[in-house]
């Protein structure tokens, strides 16, 4: 009886193990070995920042690339793409350090809100319906979608401004906040020496009198930071007003005449003379 | 047994407060704003500038594009600015803004109220003239007439729709229309089907109008080829493919057009709307609009000039009530709710209704309790609740293949859910993205 | 936010007014003829069950949606005083309160709970319970008390077997036909009573709580494949109708296997999970240890429902 038992077992389990041999090797894939030794150093977090669907996709890229020119992971940043580059016997590819800036100022109290949205609270399924709860029809809906789509918890809603707040120690720049922002407020921005960055906080491409009744910290598009600019870094199309960060060497004259403050200093020393000026800096950072 | 669509579908209260009541024609405002995009397609391009004087029925704009149409001046006066303008979309969109000045038509249009029945004109010409008097599906989804009428080589109609329907809670003014235009809309009907050439029509009246289907019957007698059809009450009836299903057993297949059943459908008050162009020169400039709403003092059908603010209309009914939590453009199954009373009324609006708080809060939404009432009621066979959930996590592969951009957007999803879950909402946004993404495919 | 502002939303503009509680409360209504059944033939023993199974309930949601979700409890939608109501239907009326509580704790904690709460769950909350109360106290779930009118007894009255373990061990002690139909049988509190279970299925139905899928599909699969083997061993098997009105039979098909949460959600899907558990309900009570089969039969079709979920689509308007 138990050799009845030991035999038909033993039976079943030699063929299957024959069947499982067979199998793997008749459909075996072969993978380079240094694609599996590439993701386990990168963040595993499948951001999706370096512009490849997740970590793995992104390991076969730089294993089969020629040079590393243009490949980035923005999460791992210059350290990593260093291990990656020697690891594969390449050159890493040179890249700034990048941020994400929210591009919108305007808070509850400065923009009243004409309506009340009823809808599902996504900012997507709001953008297709309407322009949004206040009169400016450019502006944040703080819905929260850059919030959801953060896969590092490093943007927020200031629960009293509604305005998304970015965490710059947590934001890693993959740039899936900017992809899922419906109104592109969100933009990635030179990070800058000790963080100091100065920009435009506002999206608004209305006339100026009417973005100004809509938001009273918009961009009017008067042009006067154009004009004061001694390095040529500000431009104005569509009553509004961008600051490029690769031009702009942070002399903060600019943010002095903005007449509506919608130009935003971040992390310099209080100013002796003019510290008013800096009105929603904290809310920004 | 009467006929209806034989895959789901709801049965909303039909509160049509304003039905029996009168076409009056409203008053004319100060100022009109006519929105220089209209219809579904290209916007069309102003050919008229500050400070020109324009007559009724003068050309403001030509179509901008193969699937566009016309837009003539409803009012006589001045053009005071092209500008940006809110309308119905939620957005600053480009329009024409007139000082009305007097009220002086072109002397093309016949004013005359002689009703002229035959019609001889060879069916490009009457396409043409169509055309020209920038006419677009009335029923509300606002596609140029002309294009609809001029079948893609190698398909051919067979039969013309016509949909009187109205499956709209609230509604009433194609009720209305048919109630006291009865003659011209036959008329309308013969010319429709003359342009694409079939010898059969039919008309499908829903029977909660039995009123308009005795008088379409009466009137059915003169004409040949024409069948009144009266169709079981349901929502969504007036849906293009829900309607050549319950007249012609016939389901259009996912992403064709109806022209593959040979099948033509046109709303009738785009009917009234041909026979007005082609017998009597009159362009599309004015509508009839149904008010309405339970606070609503006066609920009423207006004969309504394209750009006159909405607010013009609430005025008339009796004011805006108090307690009012929204003004929505359309009806309540599918029209859009408006941000301000100021929005013109165009060539799609159909209606105004005004709810008060309490109906139109949205009550506070659950998990979904797989109650699969929403699979059950969705006329297009879909799953709405999966759809839902694939749109919310971003798997537009899966809501690709679940079929997501056959959705209607009829809302009776969201109209039955028992969690109360905003599913069309979402799926609303997954349908666009889904439709984004197989046309930068084909591209 | 003003209060003055315009709401705006996307359409729809209105809603039917359903509402999960709304059906949930249909649930209940359906159910009170059974109770009424049970309350007479089991009298004190069927109320301080009933009673402890739901109050039971209500409080282990509130305690764990309270604590352990931190979010506000939904204890009024009805959900969780159906599972209470179920449980108590699946019991012995001569079953000790400590027994319940560990039952109600096993339903709403282990079965419903740690999915997420309502809508989440995968098997049906009451079955859970009362499957793990028939594994841990099988003397205790296995004794019932004997019908009578209006007994005053609770733990210490008279016990007596149910319909299915008389066919599987005295054929000749069945009862009949007319005292299955009113209930005048052993079994648990809601099982007994065919008439009014069936009371409760018209209202269902009525009120359009239900599709009429599922109990069809179901009973018609247990008589057809009964009927069958008692065609083949009349001697052995006993008539599909003893079948259909003996055991939890009915209460499961009417009440159990139609629950919104864990059955599928096409009409095919249903059809196929019907005619599942009809067979395996049967297979059970034929051929199995167990003279039940009917809670084993919806909790295993219950984890299949995802499955068929992904399978069966609706009907495709225009589709092939």
């Amino acid at each position: 009886m138990i050799l009845i038992a030991i035999i038909s077992l033993g039976g079943i389990g030699a063929i299957g193990a024959g069947f499982l041999y067979a199998a793997s090797k008749k459909f075996e894939v072969y993978e380079d070995p240094r694609i599996a030794d590439v993701q386990e150093a990168l963040p595993d977090v499948n951001c999706g920042g370096c512009g490849y669907p997740g970590c793995p996709a992104f390991a076969t890229a730089c294993v089969n690339a020629d040079s590393m020119e243009g490949l980035f992971c923005p999460v791992g940043g210059k350290d990593t793409m260093d291990k990656i580059a020697t690891m594969l016997g390449k050159e890493a590819g040179a890249s700034e350090p990048m941020v994400a800036v929210v591009k919108c100022n305007g808070t509850c109290s400065a923009r009243p809100h004409l309506n009340t949205y009823d809808g599902a609270q996504s900012c997507a399924i709001a953008a297709s319906l309407y322009g949004g709860e206040t009169g400016c029809s450019f502006g944040c809906y703080s819905y929260g979608d850059c919030v959801t789509s953060c896969g590092f918890d490093a943007i927020h809603i200031n629960p009293e401004t509604r305005l998304p707040e970015v965490i710059e120690e947590k934001c890693t720049s993959c740039g899936s906040c900017v992809t899922a922002c419906p109104k592109n407020i969100i933009e990635l921005r030179k990070k800058g020496p000790k963080s100091r960055r100065v920009f435009v906080s506002c999206v608004n491409k209305d006339k100026g009198g009417v973005a100004r009744k809509a938001c009273a910290n918009a961009c009017i598009g008067c042009g006067k930071c154009v004009k004061e600019c001694p390095f040529e870094s500000i431009t104005l199309n569509d009553n509004l007003a961008y600051i490029d960060y690769m031009k702009c060497r942070l002399c903060r004259k600019c943010v002095g005449v903005c007449p509506t403050g919608a130009i935003h200093e971040l992390n310099f020393p209080p100013k002796k003379e003019k510290p008013v000026e800096v009105k929603e800096e904290t809310n920004q950072n | 047994m009467l006929r209806t669509f034989r895959i789901g579908g709801i049965h909303p209260p039909e509160n049509k407060l304003s039905a029996g009541k009168k076409i009056t024609p409203l008053e004319l405002p100060k100022q009109v704003i006519i929105p220089l995009g209209q219809h579904i397609g290209a916007p069309a391009q102003a050919v008229v500038k500050k400070g020109d004087i324009v007559k009724v029925g003068t050309l403001l704009a030509k179509a901008g594009g193969f699937v566009s149409a016309n837009i003539h001046s409803s009012v006589s006066g001045k053009v005071n600015k092209i500008d940006a303008a809110l309308d119905a979309s939620g957005y600053k969109k480009p329009a024409i803004y007139i000082d009305v000045e007097g009220d002086e038509w072109e002397d093309t249009i016949d004013r005359g109220t002689t009703y002229i029945k035959e019609c001889n004109l060879p069916p490009a010409e009457i396409i043409t003239k169509i055309a020209d008097a920038g006419i677009v599906g009335l029923g509300g989804a606002t596609f140029p007439t002309q294009v609809k009428l001029s079948p893609p080589p190698g398909s051919k109609a067979e039969l013309l729709i016509i949909n009187a329907v109205e499956c709209e809670p609230y509604l009433t003014s194609d009720h209305s229309l048919m109630l006291e235009k009865g003659k011209e809309i036959m008329t309308g009907v013969t010319i429709l089907m003359k342009a694409i050439q079939v010898t059969k029509a039919v008309i499908g009246i829903e029977n909660n109008k039995p009123d308009a289907i005795r008088h379409f019957q009466e009137l059915a007698k003169e004409y040949t080829g024409i069948e009144i059809m009266p169709l079981k009450v349901q929502y969504p009836q007036g849906g293009e493919k829900q309607l050549i299903d319950a007249v012609m057993r016939r389901q259009v297949k996912s992403g064709a057009l109806p022209i593959s059943e040979g099948a033509v459908v046109q709303n009738v008050g785009t009917a009234y709307a041909v026979y007005e162009a082609v017998q009597k020169n009159k362009p599309l400039l004015e509508r009839v609009v149904t008010i309405t709403g339970k606070g609503v003092t006066n609920p009423s059908n207006f004969l309504v000039r394209i750009g006159t603010p909405i607010s013009a209309l609430i005025e008339a009914a009796g004011g805006i009530p108090e307690n009012t939590g929204k003004i929505i453009g359309g009806g309540p199954m599918m029209g859009k709710a408006l941000i301000s009373p100021e929005v013109p009324v165009t060539k799609g609006s159909s209606g105004v209704l005004i709810l008060s708080k309490e109906e139109a809060k949205r009550k506070p939404i659950y998990d979904c309790i797989r109650c699969s009432k929403c699979v059950n009621i969705c006329p297009m066979g879909l799953n709405p609740t999966f759809l839902m959930t694939l749109t919310e996590f971003s798997n537009l592969e899966a809501a690709e293949k679940n079929n997501i951009v056959d959705c209607i957007e009829c809302g009776s999803c969201s109209y039955t859910c028992p969690a109360n879950r905003p599913l069309l909402d979402h799926i609303r946004l997954g349908k666009g993205k889904v439709m984004s993404i197989i046309r930068a495919r084909k591209s | 936010m003003e209060n003055n502002n315009l709401y705006v939303s996307p359409s729809p503009h209105i809603h039917s007014g359903d509402s999960i509680s709304k059906n949930m409360y249909g649930v209940l209504i359906a159910l009170i003829p059974a109770l009424l059944v049970s309350l007479y033939y089991f009298g004190l023993g069927a109320l301080i069950v009933t009673i402890t199974s739901v109050v039971a309930c209500l409080l282990f949601e509130f305690l764990i949606q309270k604590f352990l979700f931190k979010k506000e409890p939904t204890l009024w939608d009805g959900s969780a005083a159906i599972t209470g109501l179920l449980l108590a239907f699946n019991l012995p009326s001569n079953l000790p309160v400590w027994i319940i509580l560990i039952g109600a704790m096993a339903a709403i904690g282990i079965g419903k709970m740690s999915f997420g709460g309502l809508g989440n769950n995968i098997f049906n909350p009451a079955l859970v319970g009362r499957v793990f109360l028939l594994i841990s106290f099988p003397a205790q779930m296995t004794t019932w008390p004997v019908p009578g009118k209006f007994p005053m007894t609770y733990l210490d009255g008279e016990t007596g077997a149910t319909v299915l373990s008389l066919i599987q061990w005295s054929p000749k002690d069945v009862p009949s036909y007319t005292q299955m139909l009113t209930g005048d049988m052993g079994g648990s509190l809601g099982e007994v009573g065919a008439i009014a279970l069936l009371l409760g299925l018209v209202y269902m139905l009525y009120k359009k709580i239900i599709t009429w899928h599922i109990p069809v599909y179901l009973i018609g699969t247990v008589a057809v494949f009964t009927g069958i083997m008692h065609g083949i061993n009349p001697a052995k098997f006993a008539d599909p109708l003893t079948h259909i009105l003996s055991g939890g039979l009915l209460l499961g098909a009417i009440f159990m296997a139609t629950d919104y949460v864990t059955s599928p959600l096409t009409k095919n899907g249903m059809i196929i999970y019907a005619v599942g558990i009809g067979i395996l309900t049967s297979v059970i009570r034929l051929f199995g240890a167990y003279p039940e089969g009917m809670s084993f039969a919806i909790l295993i079709m219950n984890a299949f429902t995802p499955l068929i979920n992904s399978y069966v689509k609706p009907k495709h308007f225009g589709g092939k």
